[in-house]
């Protein structure tokens, strides 16, 4: 409970936290950055909340309504990848503050919050939102205020802000890649999308439909419903008569715990792959949910699994899990929000400055070489350069790595002739 | 002097006056213009409960869809300013430049029949107040007419919230979906979004509230207001008198959507964005607790109690960000446990009584001053004494 007290107090907390973890050859390295950082007037330009010793940065998620269940994961990995860039040292030789906002699932409400962390707080740099609706809420707060906004979320695409550094995937690189996968291994060659009715599904599936038909296979049969719609019978019926190889499955949030019991109750096998289920929706904190045994054996593409091998990867699941407790599961976008505090110390650092501006232009060519999903870039459309990965469910809820690229996809929000 | 005790002596004189204060003196020059835009905000929900105070506390007929109202309000006018912000060199990079970005990103490749009209913001303004009004006469009729009322018409009200959110987000290529009616940039190539352009607003919208509050305020004190009692009293009896309670309550209800409507529109400009969120269920009983809250007698208590409400909600939700939601919660049946009648019940049974035995007092001491000058009746009756 004491973690839910006042920001003060959490910024204490936490500062003293560090002060007893921090070793002593470690302390002196930090002081000597200290003495070395530079002056505030001089990294600090526009009134941002920096100090000669800290600077604040917000953290905008939902805490509270439906959203909470998914968004919980990314402000845990916001907040340990400040814990560990403070343990390192900071940025410029400031400590980060942060300041919590929640969104409550509230689509006003997150662009209020968005306009108390720019005008109000002053904070250099804010990691937050999660659905598309919030951060389009968001999106001209951030502009008018200009502030920089991590997003963390896979997503449609079509959108490219000089405000925004978008840390999951645009739609392109979760989506051609496991059609192909699917394509060359498995021999797919009917296809059957299905979606909840709002952009995201529809801009995808939009895509991989055109992805289809450009390799000359057929799509059967694509259907949307509701978010939180709970009865997929009919659409499972229909599936069975149209016998697709794949069922192309974007469904979201609590729509897939109904939708995946129902279609294991219709006697649909996944492991038996009669349909093919390769989803793009479905991650580790999904699964939670649904339960590993209703979903075992389709097929998700995702950039980052929790079991990836690298040893990047095994150190982050090591201290996400110290820190947050050891039944703790880290799906793709928990692993995208991890990577946002480290992106943005490197522009700051390349800049050598908190000014947005500066930001704005140093982030295009940084690389991350840490990050748990492998090696990562930010292309100058704002976007990261990164891998596609298909995994396959486990009944205990974890995903086997099957596939990966070999190379680093380019990141392409505006798909010629996909609009 | 005599014109400023008669004001004095009407308290709802007093009321607006204060609240005037409050609103265009007070808040302004304390609050900074990201808080006062937040209050204006908040005052843009008080035009939904005012309406609830006509509809609910007057004529008792209690609507949990008033949200539906707000949001077509907000929606005609957020539909004018996407398409001004919509030009063919802003979206040049689009397939089909020239339509609102949701449209082209849904493969639409022509603005829709019923978006042209909102080119024109004469029609856009009467738009505003009048679809929704017409809405709310087509379920005004269908239902009072029938003779449904009470927690039936709750239920149904409920229901076209949902229908409508559904409705909305389903066509996303015409409404803008789930996200709404987002980046909206100017008003006659006015940016909307400057400081300068928040005061005006703010201001306007301080201006149309007290508009609003006094067509309210004259409808419950005429003999419109004293017929809409009787029908939340006894409905039977006032149809025996021989009055149509159901033209009444079609009215009441039209009312309270017109007044709902300006408050949406007034968010869309204040906000900058419109989304399906303000129309569902949830925002609806929400507005109906700020009635509450308020006091649902009382058009004043209303727009404090709006004010509390969403003053709560921030500044919980600003100090405890994952437990401010049982704050709220607290907040709530507090209030309507200590003070069933909201705050504007909280002025009458404590804080009226106790002016009530003050004024008595200051009467006095004013006689004792005024009668050497005028030499009143007082004077003769000493003169006869001696």
């Amino acid at each position: 409970m004491k973690n839910y007290c006042s920001k003060e107090r959490h910024g204490s907390m936490r500062r003293a936290l560090i002060r007893s973890l921090v070793s002593l050859p470690l302390a002196l390295a930090v002081s000597t950055q200290l003495m070395a950082a530079p002056a505030t007037s001089d990294v600090n330009t526009t009134g941002l909340a920096v100090t000669d010793d800290t600077v604040t940065v917000g953290i905008l998620h939902s805490v509270t309504g439906t959203m909470a269940i998914s968004e919980t994961g990314s402000v845990q990995a916001e907040k340990l990848a400040i814990d560990q860039i403070n343990a390192m040292g900071g940025v410029l030789g400031r400590k980060i503050e942060y300041i919590q906002e929640d969104g409550a699932s509230d689509w006003p409400t997150f662009a209020e919050k968005a306009k108390k962390l720019l005008v109000n707080d002053k904070v250099a740099s804010v990691f937050g939102c999660w659905t598309s609706a919030s951060r389009k809420a968001v999106l001209p707060v951030f502009e008018q205020y200009n502030g920089m906004l991590y997003y963390p979320t896979f997503y449609e695409g079509l959108e490219e802000s000089p405000n925004v550094i978008y840390t999951g995937q645009e739609a392109t690189q979760q989506i051609i890649a496991g059609i192909d996968w699917v394509v060359k291994n498995k021999g797919a060659k009917k296809f059957f999308l299905l979606g909840s009715d709002y952009i995201w599904p529809r801009t995808s599936n939009k895509i991989a439909r055109k992805h289809i038909e450009k390799l000359g296979l057929e799509v059967v049969g694509e259907e949307y419903y509701p978010l939180g719609h709970t009865q997929f019978n009919s659409v499972i019926n229909k599936i069975k008569l149209k016998k697709p190889d794949v069922l192309y499955a974007i469904v979201v949030g609590g729509s897939n715990v109904a939708f995946y019991k129902q279609l294991k109750a219709a006697g649909i096998d996944m492991t038996k792959e009669k349909p093919i289920v390769l989803t793009i929706s479905v991650t580790e904190d999904e699964i939670l949910g649904i339960g590993g045994e209703n979903i075992v054996g389709a097929y998700a593409a995702m950039k980052y699994f929790q079991s990836l091998p690298n040893d990047n990867n095994k150190a982050f699941v090591k201290a996400f899990k110290e820190k947050w407790g050891k039944d703790i599961v880290i799906g793709d976008v928990t692993q995208a929000a991890y990577l946002g505090p480290w992106l943005w110390k490197a522009a700051v650092e390349k800049a050598g400055s908190f000014d947005i501006d500066k930001i704005k232009e140093s982030s295009p060519g940084i690389e991350l070489t840490m990050a748990p999903e492998g090696y990562v870039k930010i292309h100058p459309n704002h976007h990261l350069w990164s891998k596609t990965r298909i995994g396959r469910a486990k009944d205990d809820g974890q995903y086997a790595v099957v596939f990966e690229t070999k190379e680093l996809i380019e990141p392409d929000p505006f798909p010629e002739g996909y609009q | 002097m005599k014109k400023l005790q008669d004001f004095t002596r009407n308290p709802d004189a007093v009321s607006f006056a204060v609240l005037a204060i409050v609103l265009v003196f007070i808040l302004p020059t304390v609050l900074e213009i990201f808080r006062l835009n937040l209050v204006g905000k908040y005052l843009t929900y008080a035009y939904v409960a005012i309406g609830l105070v006509l509809s609910w506390g007057l004529g008792g007929i209690l609507s949990l869809g008033q949200g539906v109202f707000f949001g077509l309000g907000g929606y005609c006018l957020a539909m004018f300013l996407k398409l001004e912000a919509s030009s063919p060199e802003n979206t040049a990079i689009q397939s089909t430049p020239g339509i609102p970005d949701f449209m082209d990103w849904n493969q639409l490749t022509a603005l829709p029949w019923f978006w042209e009209p909102f080119h024109s913001f004469g029609f856009t303004l009467f738009a505003v107040i009048a679809v929704p009004v017409i809405f709310a006469l087509i379920i005004g009729v269908a239902m009072f007419k029938r003779r449904v009322g009470g927690v039936y018409f709750a239920i149904i009200t409920q229901a076209i919230a949902a229908i409508m959110t559904i409705l909305i987000i389903g066509q996303q290529g015409y409404t803008g979906g789930v996200n709404g009616i987002t980046d909206l940039r100017t008003l006659h190539g006015w940016d909307i979004r400057t400081d300068e352009a928040k005061y005006f607003f703010y201001y306007l919208n301080v201006a149309l509230l007290f508009l609003v509050l006094l067509v309210a305020c004259w409808i419950t004190k005429s003999k419109l207001g004293r017929i809409l009692v009787a029908m939340r009293e006894r409905e039977d009896r006032v149809r025996f008198s021989g009055y149509d309670v159901s033209n009444f309550k079609i009215f009441v209800f039209c009312v309270a959507a017109a007044f709902s409507a300006i408050g949406g529109a007034m968010f869309t400009l204040q906000v900058g964005f419109m989304s399906p969120s303000f129309v569902g269920i949830v925002p609806s009983i929400e507005m109906v607790i700020f009635a509450a809250v308020g006091g649902r007698h009382s058009i004043i208590g209303v727009v404090y109690g709006t004010l509390l409400v969403n003053w709560a909600k921030t500044t919980f939700s600003e100090s405890f960000p994952e437990l401010w939601l049982f704050a709220m919660g607290a907040l709530f049946i507090g209030v309507v446990m200590a003070f069933p009648n909201g705050l504007a019940g909280l002025y009458t049974s404590y804080v009226k009584p106790l002016i009530g035995s003050i004024r008595p007092l200051l009467k006095e001491r004013a006689r004792l001053y005024e009668t050497p000058d005028k030499g009143g009746p007082d004077m003769l009756n000493r003169g006869t004494a001696q």
